[in-house]
């Protein structure tokens, strides 16, 4: 056998890890279903189906966000503006949804470009420049803000049309809306990130940004990629939240980053990048809005429910560090 | 166990789920001698390395140092009582003085809120360097040395710890001639003062030149130690591989050489290399030999568009192309492995399959999505045709050893199929044996009618693989010679050529 005396030395590290580090896939779901399991025995009201429900829909608006910044974390990128898109894109959406005045598909399209072209402006700073990403949206997320004050004159959009409300307050089958949309989400953005080179190359982008120039990724498309599409994803959050609360916030997701980059990190998205699942960040995100539905309906304050959630986004990142530890 | 032996190892196990790194191993290590560490990778030498500093624990067994029992220490430990590893990858601070760096942990200032008296460290630290002989300011921050300073830091710092069993590390694989010199010299000093240098290196002439004693591990197991004057390197290289290597290079088949793919006229880059003018045919190997600094990857880096050329074209297939990026080289079908196997070569957090299609994906899907199957496919077939190693397509390319590795980098620019392959430093850091088959696959291309550049240090490999050899020296081409014109002693004359008049100057 020609080349066998080799056969014999490579074997010595056979460990196996998949992409989603952390407590690992497993480790999170177990950790999800115990806290419901906990609370299920905690407190009756938990398990109903209408709680469920309530608390898919207080998820799914920091979800579509924890989705679009996993792009973007993957890559070794941050998104900090995203929770002023959400208020820019309602804001534009609203401006577009007033009685009487366009057909339903206009500020649904207006919302989405507005978030497409905000994103894309982060996406082409951040390549164009040597600016770290968490500058240059630290930055467009004061701008964002800035952007909705100046485009609703400082004053909630109000007078907004059925058709429009019925987006995100809507129920089809009995279903609102929100989780129909959620569902929808997920699926796309897992495909796009199991299933597509786009997706492939996010990982590889992030992983060893070298690496992938060396092949022949175009790495600045990439990352314009993937800040466009957290913009998009941050728009469809910041139309459907309109929608809900059938008025145009300028001052609406103020903090909404922290919780979707939260999510994302609990559900095991490396912030040094080229690691992530979407089942993470969705889990990541249930996690979150079990925990606090929870603690209300054990009459927990929201000052302590801050402290536990603080608490839990470091026990994650331990969790990861030490599980890698294990495995390195 | 005699009056001069100052390390003493036995019956050392080590597992790592359910796999031995080292099976009842041994190693006596005497005061001032150099005792070089042999074995392929994955041999168990860096496994007994982390053990002996204190970074892992092991299984079983026990390491006497002067008599003391050592088995279960901790990093702190070992230190303090002597044995000090000069990393592969230098653990300093870039911030921070030499000299801070120096006795960074060991400030002495008393309490952690109490003044640092840096001056005293600085000038303590002049002192520890000057009697090195080594020029490097203590008061310059780390940040600005060389590789090959940053490394006289090191041992200073080694030094300073009154260590008197020192670790070294492939420690020339980032120098330059001269500096090895003076690393071999500064060797030399700490030995005739007693102390004893554990040296781990892949470099058979490096080994022959300054080691007094040779141990071979090979696959976590002991097999022998020998006084280095009594071995050659056909013995210690049987003695590491357990069998004797019939012929590390192929035989060339005396195919001659296509039409020729890339032409380069007149390239220079301002200040880096000038008037380099070569042509490569398809089915040929054309080896760039040069010092280090001599402008060779520079050269590489500019053909496939990672820098700008001020001057000179590029022509492939005869029809001139400008190259501003990677995309363009590889549009035009060129491909590139780097010298820097973890910075450009691949993504540690992929897979095998993931690391081997990346740079052909768009051939393996269908618009966006990718066709899992075919690549799958694709990655496993080429796995076999590369003898890859691994558990399986989806293990992490981070678990695989070196030269496993950079058969994967090698796969993944196969998969685009190149017309035209550089290869910068192909087998650095590489076990003979993974050598060998790299050997064997570069041939095996340049058969398909492949154009390959390759770039190498080790003259063996320029000799053995190349058709034609380019030589530089200062960024300038010396000359081109052909296989049989070439040996060891004129490439070497041709490197070291020294013409004051016309520098690189890019003009």
């Amino acid at each position: 056998m020609k080349n066998g005396f080799t056969t014999s030395f490579n074997q010595v590290s056979t460990s196996y890890k998949t992409r989603v580090q952390g407590i690992g896939k497993y480790g999170l779901l177990a950790a999800f279903l115990l806290i419901c399991i906990a609370l299920s025995v905690l407190t009756p009201r938990f398990l109903t189906v209408q709680n469920l429900m309530i608390i898919v829909t207080q998820v799914s608006i920091n979800a579509l966000l924890a989705f679009g910044v996993t792009f973007v974390i993957i890559t070794g990128g941050i998104d900090l503006s995203i929770g002023s898109m959400v208020a820019v894109t309602g804001v534009v959406a609203a401006s577009f949804a007033h009685p009487d005045t366009f057909p339903v598909a206009v500020p649904l399209l207006m919302g989405l470009l507005a978030g497409v072209a905000f994103g894309a402006f982060n996406g082409f700073v951040v390549t164009r420049s040597n600016v770290p990403p968490f500058i240059v949206t630290l930055g467009t997320m004061t701008i964002g803000r800035g952007l909705a004050l100046i485009l609703s004159n400082g004053r909630p959009v109000s007078n907004l049309s059925d058709s429009f409300n019925f987006i995100g307050g809507g129920k089809v089958l009995g279903v609102p809306t929100l989780i129909i949309l959620l569902i929808v989400a997920f699926i796309s953005c897992t495909i796009v990130l199991r299933k597509t080179v786009l997706g492939r190359y996010m990982y590889a982008v992030g992983g060893n940004e070298q690496a992938a120039r060396a092949s022949g990724i175009r790495v600045g498309a990439v990352k314009m990629a993937v800040y466009t599409l957290c913009g998009g994803l941050a728009a469809l959050a910041g139309i459907l939240l309109t929608s809900r609360i059938t008025t145009g916030q300028p001052n609406a997701g103020a903090g909404f980053e922290l919780d979707a980059i939260a999510a994302a990190i609990i559900g095991g998205t490396s912030t040094s990048g080229g690691s992530g699942t979407m089942t993470g960040t969705l889990i990541g995100a249930l996690l979150i809005g079990v925990i606090s539905n929870g603690l209300d309906l054990l009459n927990v304050t929201s000052y302590y429910q801050q402290v536990v959630m603080g608490i839990i986004i470091i026990g994650a990142v331990v969790l990861d560090s030490l599980h890698n530890k294990t495995n390195a | 166990m005699t009056s001069d032996t100052i390390l003493q190892v036995r019956g050392l196990t080590k597992t790592f789920s359910g796999v031995k790194a080292l099976d009842d191993v041994q190693l006596t290590i005497r005061k001032g001698e150099v005792h070089a560490l042999m074995g392929e990778n994955g041999a168990g030498k860096s496994t007994l390395m982390k053990i002996l500093i204190g970074l892992l624990t092991p299984d079983s067994g026990e390491i006497l140092f002067e008599g003391n029992d050592l088995t279960t220490g901790n990093v702190g430990d070992v230190l303090k009582r002597g044995i000090s590893m000069i990393h592969q990858e230098m653990l300093m601070i870039p911030e921070l003085t030499v000299a801070q760096n120096i006795f960074l942990g060991r400030e002495r200032s008393g309490g952690l809120l109490r003044w640092l008296d840096d001056r005293r460290l600085t000038e303590k630290a002049g002192a520890l360097l000057e009697q090195m002989g080594v020029a490097i300011r203590p008061d310059m921050p780390v940040k600005y040395l060389s590789v090959a300073q940053m490394q006289m830091v090191e041992i200073a710092r080694a030094i300073s710890n009154n260590a008197s069993v020192i670790i070294m590390d492939e420690p020339t694989s980032a120098l330059a001639d001269a500096e090895v010199a003076t690393l071999f010299r500064i060797i030399g000093e700490l030995t005739r003062q007693g102390v004893a240098i554990i040296y781990i290196s892949h470099k058979m002439d490096e080994i022959f030149t300054i080691a007094d004693t040779v141990t071979v591990l090979r696959d976590g197991k002991y097999i022998a130690t020998r006084p280095a004057a009594e071995l050659d390197i056909d013995t210690l290289i049987a003695l590491m591989v357990g069998r004797k290597l019939d012929s590390l290079f192929p035989v060339p088949d005396g195919v001659p050489a296509g039409e020729v793919m890339l032409s380069v006229d007149g390239l220079g880059r301002r200040g880096v290399f000038a008037d380099i003018s070569f042509e490569v045919r398809a089915g040929e190997v054309l080896g760039i030999a040069g010092l280090m600094g001599a402008g060779r990857t520079e050269i590489a880096r500019a053909i496939f568009g990672l820098d700008r050329i001020s001057q000179g074209e590029i022509r492939i297939r005869g029809k001139r192309v400008v190259i501003h990026s990677p995309q363009d080289a590889i549009g035009h079908g060129i491909g590139y492995v780097s010298e820097d196997r973890k910075g450009w070569g691949f993504i540690p957090g992929m897979s095998v399959r993931e690391n081997l299609t990346l740079a052909s994906l768009r051939k393996w899907s269908s618009g966006p999505f990718i066709r899992d199957k075919q690549e799958r496919d694709v990655a496993t077939a080429m796995m076999g045709e590369l003898n890859v190693k691994a558990t399986g397509p989806d293990q992490l390319v981070t678990y695989l050893s070196g030269g496993n590795q950079q058969k994967v980098v090698i796969g993944n620019r196969l998969l685009a199929q190149p017309a035209i392959l550089i290869l910068d430093e192909p087998t650095r850091g590489i076990d003979i044996g993974a050598k060998a088959e790299i050997y064997r696959l570069i041939h095996q291309w340049q058969q398909r009618g492949v154009a390959i550049i390759m770039i190498s240090s080790e003259l063996p490999e320029i000799l053995g693989m190349s058709d034609r050899i380019m030589v530089l020296a200062q960024g300038k081409q010396t000359t081109m010679l052909s296989r049989h014109e070439a040996s060891q002693e004129t490439i070497m004359r041709y490197a070291m050529h020294r013409d004051r008049d016309t520098g690189p100057t890019g003009e």
